[in-house]
């Protein structure tokens, strides 16, 4: 190799740069160019000159921002390679929500692999994760601790049936992220065989109307009318995290107070959120998941962007694979706080929610 | 233990009182006796076992985990039980798929266990199971485009070798079991050539006579199959329980309360016989379900639940009450007990010491039991006296929490009880009648006493509301004369109000003096716990010490953790990230200096010497008061403002108490 992977693929106050290629991966700064993994606002921000990304991904951008997010956009087709100055870029399927890739850049016969955020648990709508084979692998370590093993999403959401059958006579609501996780609960709430409407806080009518625009069945879905929610007995209703903490949702008949997310598997955490019914369901790999992609990528450096990298980063080196922390500010706030903050703009008021 | 282990589950998130209450009621309705007597024993800390240390248990974990990821966790979770409960291999797995050799090791210590982490079925990932993952449309974008002067290479050239296809290949083989138990489920389909015996689900019964009854030695082998055999859920709940910490949100009165409503009783009628029983309690359930008659209570010198204020608000309290109704008196700042008193049926002297909330204390203070020659109660506060005079909170913290009560102690530290009220004298009781009456008997019980241990709280005479708060500002000028610094505040008590149990609202209220403020500025920050694990809600403040060779720093004085709201904590916590300037662990080292960092006011109860501070000074109590975003960090306090608040607290340490690190 004469070319170092450190050459491919540099930090900078924006975020990682290709030098090669003149562009920016998932930068969190406006950029000349930069391509980017997925939609999540953390990864794909507004006011880039060119940007490149997988059609979902550009859809996503555009009706989070408006059409004018960026100058020019380029659809990337999974799969296929593209030239960019003296690199060559390939987008791959991630898992993590719709349109969410991980793009792999070579050169002399180094290739890098970004991974954005990914996860190998069962999702019914978005490609699986695809397992590239690299020299250095990026990877996210939102989970990156031995306790975080995500149990079965099918559970998860059987416990929320339960508790809907249990408590007819109370409203559900489940706080989960507006791009991807609400779409996955209400897609696996289907294959649960769950036919009731499921009703939405008006945060993620556009974003869940593209999906089905994408071709996912999610059912019927209306949003919720401010003067009916006292009528929502029994109801699943899906909402952002933090409209959960508004009076948006006290006005539903003695609701449940639920979220899905990773982070409900400590305690503690779901206890902060105010959770009464976690749902342990994670739209980012867990700790056996992140451990056994970084050995399947056959990677022999590892870096990791975001998250719980301590532990990931020594278990690296127990595996005999080089390992460092890019301690990247931006992404997912340190991988502690919620990223709903950054993903959702807040619901200001009970009107601009109904 | 599963059906515990769900109750306890169920607790830990539900926040509503009286939905805790129905979870507990419906608990003790259904499961059997003795289990649900353990569990009441349990959550009211009546259990006595040796509890498992947590040293044995991180030993446990470690033989399985790989150390540091053990640690990295623990610290992230923040707590030892739920850690060990998450991160515990799972065992019972079904063999390995053929034609993959290499164990999971992604918790690195298990990897060589046959029973360590293995692969399985996961079915929503097995391709037989779950539905095919839909082919997204990809509408073709135009490869080459100039956009980003790329080139496009034509057809798809897949990188990976093998394409998408090896993903749900790779999904089959390698995820973590999700599977339902082999064993518990009964399925002989699940654990395809599992062998071994059904993993054994330990009742709460045995758990407890377990730890009492086995060798030290043996012990940890008896958690290890219970942890193999129980989920998250009953490895979570096992753990708190033999750890001794079993804090899910239920105080004893309210396991009590519940116990109680079985039988329509009033926690308080429980609260009455429950000094004389034992776990696990098969009388008392007898009796409130009606199947048996009431506890004899075989103790003659009970408990009775003490009768608690309310902090009043000066801003909209006062007008509100009458001064003519309320009688006052001194708050000492001792700590509240209970001289409780009587003859057993040999017409033995029976004495006992209780704190405020029950917990026998009398094997601390032998000299105060010595005291109790009477029968009835008294309520009172601990204090030190030397030479009649009360000393400091500080020198009483020395009396504190010995393990030894050696004849030193007892002489440099003499236990004293200033008496505020009485419960029972000679077998009657007082507590119905109006606290007037009942300070009348009391000064009658406490003069035929006279016992040079137990002495009276003074009343604070007053006729306005401005008269008290002149006491309060100054208690030396109105008779506490020198003990003034040992006093807290004033207390108000309704002169017609009976002795009620818990904290009912209104007829008693406490008015606390001024706490000390100091202007200090954020120097470290380290997560909290429990509740507040991932946030940064500790934290280290300093003051200002001019440096020898010139010029000033920042030495750190104390750590605050609470005193701000949940909003302020997450406005904290965001600060204390954007302005790290060093991670140690779980600490961050916070910007600070003279041109930045954040001030916060800070209010606490005293000074005493540290030798454990590079400050020389520890503070009391400390909490946050306010934050000021506005303050500069230059304008915050300097250290001499602590040394002058220490410098008048130390005349009240006698000689005989060493204080390190003293040098004058």
């Amino acid at each position: 190799m004469s070319l170092r992977a450190g050459d491919l693929l540099t930090q900078t106050r924006e975020g990682l740069y290709c030098p090669l290629g003149g562009f920016h991966v998932d930068p969190t700064w406006p950029v000349p160019r930069a391509l980017i993994t997925h939609g999540h606002a953390d990864h794909a921000r507004a006011g880039h000159g060119k940007v490149l990304a997988t059609g979902q991904t550009l859809r996503i951008m555009a009706v989070r921002y408006g059409e004018d997010f960026c100058e020019a956009r380029q659809e990337a087709v999974l799969g296929e390679e593209i030239r960019i100055g003296d690199v060559t870029v390939r987008f791959a399927p991630a898992g993590h929500v719709l349109g969410s890739a991980q793009i792999a850049i070579q050169a002399q016969g180094v290739r890098v692999v970004v991974s954005g955020d990914y996860k190998r648990a069962y999702d019914p709508t978005c490609l699986p994760f695809e397992v590239v084979p690299c020299d250095v692998f990026i990877t996210e370590a939102t989970f990156g601790l031995p306790v975080f093993r995500m149990p079965d999403t099918k559970d998860e959401v059987k416990k929320l049936l339960d508790s809907v059958a249990l408590f007819p006579e109370r409203a559900h609501i489940v706080g989960a992220y507006a791009l991807g996780k609400a779409q996955r609960v209400m897609a696996l709430l289907r294959e649960a065989g769950y036919d009731q409407p499921i009703y939405l806080h008006g945060a993620m009518e556009k974003l869940t109307e593209l999906y089905k625009q994408e071709g996912i069945p999610l059912g019927d879905t209306p949003k919720v009318v401010a003067t009916e929610r006292g009528k929502l007995h029994g109801a699943i209703v899906l909402c952002p995290p933090s409209a959960i903490q508004d009076v948006w949702s006290r006005k539903f008949p003695d609701p449940v107070t639920s979220f899905a997310s990773g982070w409900m598997r400590v305690r503690a955490r779901a206890r902060q959120k105010g959770a009464e019914l976690p749902l342990v369901i994670s739209d980012h790999s867990d700790w056996p998941d992140l451990c056994r992609t970084i050995r399947e990528t056959g990677a022999g450096e590892v870096w990791v962007t975001h998250g719980q990298e301590d532990a990931l980063v020594h278990w690296c080196g127990t595996q005999g694979i080089a390992a460092k922390p890019l301690h990247m500010l931006g992404y997912g706030d340190d991988g502690e706080a919620e990223p709903a903050a950054v993903e959702e703009p807040p619901v200001v008021s009970d009107e601009a929610a109904a | 233990m599963n059906d515990f282990a769900h109750l306890l589950d169920r607790l830990a998130y539900e926040p509503r009182r009286n939905a805790k209450l129905r979870l507990l009621q419906d608990y003790f309705a259904h499961a059997p006796d003795p289990e649900r007597g353990w569990a009441l024993a349990a959550m009211t800390g009546n259990l006595s076992f040796r509890e498992a240390k947590p040293a044995m248990i991180r030993g446990l974990v470690e033989a399985r985990v790989d150390p540091v990821l053990f640690a990295l966790s623990h610290n992230y979770v923040g707590d030892l039980a739920e850690t060990t409960a998450l991160i515990w291999p799972v065992s019972a797995a079904p063999p390995l798929p053929a034609g993959r050799g290499e164990g999971r090791d992604d918790l690195g210590v298990g990897a060589a266990s046959p029973q360590g982490e293995g692969e399985g079925v996961s079915p929503d990932e097995a391709p037989p199971a779950s539905p095919p993952h839909p082919r997204l449309p990809q509408s073709r974008g135009q490869r080459g485009s100039p956009l980003l002067e790329g080139e496009g290479q034509g057809e798809v050239r897949d990188l990976s070798g093998d394409g998408p296809h090896l993903t749900p290949a790779l999904s089959f083989q390698e995820r973590e079991p999700v599977a339902p138990r082999a064993g518990l489920s009964g399925d002989p389909s699940i654990g395809l050539g599992h062998n071994n015996p059904p993993p054994h689900i330990p009742t709460l019964a045995e758990v407890v006579d377990t730890l009492r009854t086995t060798k030290k030695s043996d012990l940890p082998f008896h958690i290890a199959d219970w942890l193999d055999a129980l989920d998250e859920t009953g490895r979570w709940a096992l753990l708190k329980l033999i750890t001794g910490a079993l804090r899910v949100g239920v105080s004893a009165r309210l396991a009590k309360t519940a116990v109680g409503a079985l039988g329509g009783h009033e926690a308080d009628a429980v609260e009455e016989v429950w000094h004389g029983l034992e776990p696990p309690y098969l009388g008392l359930f007898a009796w409130v379900e009606g199947r048996g008659e009431r506890p004899t209570t075989l103790n003659p010198a009970l408990f009775r639940p003490p009768m608690l204020s309310h902090p009043i608000d000066e801003e909209t309290d006062f007008d509100k009450l009458d001064p003519a109704a309320f009688s006052g008196e001194w708050k000492w700042d001792g700590i509240r007990v209970q001289l409780s008193g009587g003859r057993d049926e040999a017409g033995e002297q029976v004495a006992r010491v209780y704190s405020r909330t029950g917990e026998d204390i009398t094997g601390a203070f032998p000299d105060l039991a010595e005291a109790i020659t009477f029968t009835g109660t008294i309520d009172g506060e601990l204090l030190i006296l030397r030479e009649s005079r009360v000393q400091s909170f500080n020198v009483l913290q020395q009396r504190l929490n010995r393990k030894a009560v050696t004849p030193k102690l007892l002489e440099e530290f003499p236990a004293h009880v200033r008496a505020y009220d009485l419960l029972t004298a000679e077998g009657e009781d007082l507590r119905p009648l109006p606290f007037a009456e009942r300070r009348a008997r009391l000064e009658g019980f406490v003069a035929a006493l006279d016992h040079a241990r137990i002495d009276l709280s003074p009343l604070v005479s007053f006729a306005t509301w401005d008269d008290l708060a002149e006491a309060r500002a100054d208690p030396a000028s109105v008779g506490a004369g020198e003990d003034a610094d040992a006093i807290e505040g004033v207390m108000l008590k309704l002169r017609d109000s009976p002795y009620l149990p818990g904290r009912p609202k209104g007829p008693w209220w406490k008015w606390k003096r001024e706490p000390h403020l100091v202007d200090a500025v954020m120097m470290y920050a380290q997560r909290g716990h429990g509740k507040r694990s991932s946030f940064y809600s500790d934290y280290t403040f300093g003051v200002w010490r001019e440096r020898p060779e010139g010029g000033r720093e920042l030495v750190p004085v104390g750590k605050a953790y609470h005193g701000f709201t949940d909003a302020e904590l997450a406005k904290l916590d965001r600060y204390v990230r954007n302005n790290t300037t060093k991670r140690f662990g779980p600490v961050r080292e916070v910007a600070c200096g003279l041109d930045e960092g954040l001030v916060l006011e800070i209010a606490f109860e005293g000074v005493q010497r540290s030798t454990r501070h590079k400050s020389g000074v520890a503070m009391r109590f400390p909490r946050v008061h306010r934050i000021r975003w506005d303050k500069p960090a230059a304008e915050a306090d300097r250290i001499e403002a602590l040394e002058t608040i220490l410098a008048r607290g130390e005349r009240e340490i006698a000689p005989g108490a060493v204080i390190e690190g003293e040098t004058s």
